[in-house]
């Protein structure tokens, strides 16, 4: 497989079926979610949901908004794209523990794009901090090889 | 320093802080805790991410 196809699935350049209609050369927005230890959330995720997300004082369902600052790209034979900014919860509460975070697309419908786990925690008047991995062809956050 | 608890914001001075941390292949977890009289007032987490385990699916089906 050619690795600009790789590079470029990830900026939306491709379509080999009926949609989405793009209808703006802007980047799309992503947003990321905390799950439950208990939900059910893994690669056969299709789209954000409440089901199993966090709740709790200071949490807004659907999470916060992913920086991607820096444009997808490619190394080697792998596309890669990672977060530009940790991830950040502020100043809240959530008292049952969770271990899953869902990245997905909230300008196409909520849809999934990846879920990563990680030690089940809990948070007082707190903060969540989620910091990214290098941003690289071998540990980015989103790649394809 | 003041430090954001579930009682409002409090001198740091006041608490009994604590904070451990660990590492393993996916992820480096660290936490600090403030309590005052026993009672869990403030829990802080940050979780470092070291690579992507679920896009390495992702990679495997693709590549």
């Amino acid at each position: 497989m050619c690795t600009s196809f790789k590079g470029e699935l990830l900026t939306g350049t491709h379509n080999f079926g009926t949609a989405p209609t793009r209808a703006t050369t802007a980047a799309d927005t992503f947003k990321a979610a905390l799950y439950l230890a208990t939900a059910t959330i893994n690669a056969s995720t299709t789209a954000y949901t409440t089901t199993g997300e966090v709740s709790g004082t200071g949490y807004t369902a659907g999470g916060v908004t992913v920086t991607f600052g820096t444009a997808p790209s490619t190394s080697g034979t792998t596309a890669f794209v990672t977060p530009s900014a940790s991830i950040t919860y502020s100043s809240v509460t959530l008292s049952t523990a969770f271990d899953c975070v869902l990245i997905y697309n909230s300008t196409q419908s909520n849809k999934a794009v990846s879920v990563h786990t990680f030690g089940s925690q809990t948070v007082t008047a707190g903060t969540f901090t989620l910091t990214m991995p290098v941003n690289d062809a071998s540990t980015g956050l989103i790649r394809l090889a | 320093m003041m430090i954001t608890t579930t009682k409002g914001d409090m001198e740091e001075s006041l608490l009994q802080k604590s904070e451990g941390s660990l590492e393993n292949d996916k992820e480096i977890i660290s936490w600090v805790e403030y309590r005052l009289d026993d009672e869990l007032v403030h829990r802080s987490v940050h979780v470092v991410l070291k690579q992507s385990v679920a896009a390495d699916g992702v990679a495997a089906a693709i590549g």
